[in-house]
């Protein structure tokens, strides 16, 4: 018998995935340019929606180059399309059809993800997608929106069906207790001179737990892409221009962002976030998380070593 | 409206041929020249005047390789300067190997990957329907080896059971897939509830009459078979 559904928690009220749907349904009713592109994930979650809109909810089966395909074509017609399936499938698996169905028509969509890194971990590897931020970071334009709880996903949304440019919203199971930072790039919780610590989404608690008592900024941020680099800069300087990125998916995703935007001047940088080995374990997210080191006692103890 | 200039079928052969400077698909640049010809001298209702009027009806060459015969077709129609034609792939050309649909006034889809314009051509046929141009039509071009991709299989079932019927596609077939296709290309489309029809590329006035055939409830297909 298994312990855990990998789309939702019994421990949630209202998962981030739940928060999606109500939502894209009030969007779809609000706006006649919004169309919802399913391949059976989470086609059950649209069904009223799907009556009410049969022109705009298409549930393509499981077909995940279609998926982005028809995507990419109803955005051509002048639609604002939102992709939705599991992170990997959506992501990865059709990563040609991200790359041309929208740059390169000159167009481009709103792509949302459940699974994150390790959700289901009973799972495993096929459904973990740890690596999807850093393959949007090869493609030019994209902003990734990755929050940290359930009520930061319908302003994000809000912004992502808003914007001209390809966005990427990333949901997990994964949550802090309460939302943080709707409506800014960066949310400044704690001011410390020794390091600033930047939290994305999800691990903004573990941080939280993590760097108390120590005299570090920490800073949270649910949309990562783009980086506020501008904003960086200045928490940087005020902190001895030491940076730590805590990231809940491939570490050192944002490296090559943070060293662009130091380079002018000595610095030192720590990355904390999902390691690159294939664990071929199962069990739960949490035993996950602490074995990536993503718990608050992982992120200390690398902390602690890296500013001894 | 349907384009109506003064150019017959023997000039626009020999636009094509004037771009042929394509040396990895010399043989395969203009084949496709009947049914686009046929497309945009008879069915498609486009105006290089009004590229962005949201009713066109839409041509996506999905095959983007060996593109001679749409761009002699583009310039013999007023979409772009038949000039063009002489610089095909140079630096500052508009015109590449693969067209570019963000350089080429009325290419509809950048292409040359096989295997995407059947799928966008999916997503623009339900778009046209969402937005309410009903009567806008979407033809795709692919070739018979493209239809190895599997992605085209995904858009084939999909499309036949939502009963698609303003999306037709046109196979160019010229007998280059590897494994061929047992049992025939149209039989593909026909489980999946497509009408199909199968005629000679030579024949205009059977493309002509496939690519106005009536399939009110499903999509259609016309495989044009070119043997050399």
């Amino acid at each position: 018998m298994f312990r855990s559904h990998p789309l939702s928690d019994d421990t949630q009220a209202l998962t981030m995935r739940d928060a999606f749907a109500a939502h894209a349904a009030d969007l779809l009713d609000a706006d006649p340019r919004v169309a919802v592109v399913l391949a059976d994930i989470s086609a059950d979650m649209f069904r009223d929606a799907a009556a009410a809109h049969p022109d705009r909810v298409i549930n393509v089966g499981i077909r995940e180059q279609l998926l982005i395909g028809v995507a990419g074509g109803l955005a051509l017609a002048g639609l604002r399309p939102i992709a939705h399936t599991y992170a990997p499938f959506l992501v990865e698996r059709a990563f040609e059809q991200v790359k041309l169905d929208f740059e390169h028509q000159g167009t481009s969509g709103v792509l949302v993800s459940v699974g994150a890194s390790y959700d289901w971990a009973e799972g495993s590897f096929t459904h973990f997608s740890p690596r999807d931020v850093a393959l949007f970071d090869t493609l030019p334009g994209w902003r990734v929106f990755v929050p940290g709880h359930a009520a930061e996903v319908p302003p994000l949304l809000d912004r992502a069906v808003d914007a001209d440019e390809g966005v990427y919203l990333r949901l997990s199971l994964r949550r802090n207790a309460a939302p943080h930072g709707v409506g800014e790039p960066f949310t400044v919780l704690r001011h410390g001179t020794r390091a600033a610590v930047v939290a994305v989404g999800p691990v903004l608690d573990n941080v939280l737990a993590a760097t108390e008592g120590l005299d570090a900024t920490v800073v949270y941020t649910n949309t990562p892409r783009p980086l506020d680099t501008t904003a960086l800069r200045e928490l940087a300087a005020a902190a001895g221009d030491t940076v730590v990125m805590v990231e809940p998916y491939l570490e050192g995703t944002s490296d090559w962002l943070v060293s662009r935007a130091l380079s002018d001047r000595p610095h030192r940088l720590l990355s904390i976030g999902v390691g690159r080995e294939e664990l071929r374990r199962y069990g739960t997210a949490a035993e996950h998380e602490r074995l990536h080191g993503l718990d608050a006692e992982g992120v200390a103890a690398r902390l602690r070593a890296f500013l001894g | 409206m349907i384009l109506r200039v003064n150019v017959t079928f023997e000039q626009v052969r020999e636009l094509a041929q004037r771009t042929v400077t394509d040396v990895r698909y010399p043989k395969v640049s203009i084949y496709t020249l009947d049914a686009i010809w046929v497309l945009y001298d008879r069915v498609l209702r486009v105006d290089p005047h009004r590229l962005d009027d949201p009713a066109r009806d839409r041509f996506l060459l999905s095959k983007g390789h060996g593109p001679s015969a749409f761009y002699a077709v583009l310039a013999a129609k007023g979409f772009i300067p038949a000039a063009w034609l002489d610089s095909i792939a140079a630096l500052e050309s508009p015109l590449g190997s693969h067209p570019d649909a963000t350089l080429v006034p009325g290419a509809e889809i950048s292409s040359g990957s096989l295997g995407h314009g059947l799928p966008l051509g999916v997503g623009i046929a339900l778009g046209l329907r969402a937005t309410g141009y009903r009567d806008a039509r979407v033809f795709v071009l692919i070739g018979d080896a493209e239809l190895d991709e599997g992605s085209n299989h995904e858009a084939m079932a999909f499309a036949g059971a939502a009963g698609l019927s303003n999306l037709d596609v046109v196979v160019a077939d010229n007998a280059s897939a590897s494994l061929g296709w047992p049992g025939g290309i149209a039989s593909r489309f026909d489980v999946h509830g497509w009408s199909s029809a199968t005629v000679d590329m030579r024949d205009h006035e059977a493309l002509y009459r496939s690519f106005t055939a009536a399939h009110a409830d499903r999509p259609h297909v016309t495989v044009a078979t070119a043997r050399s």
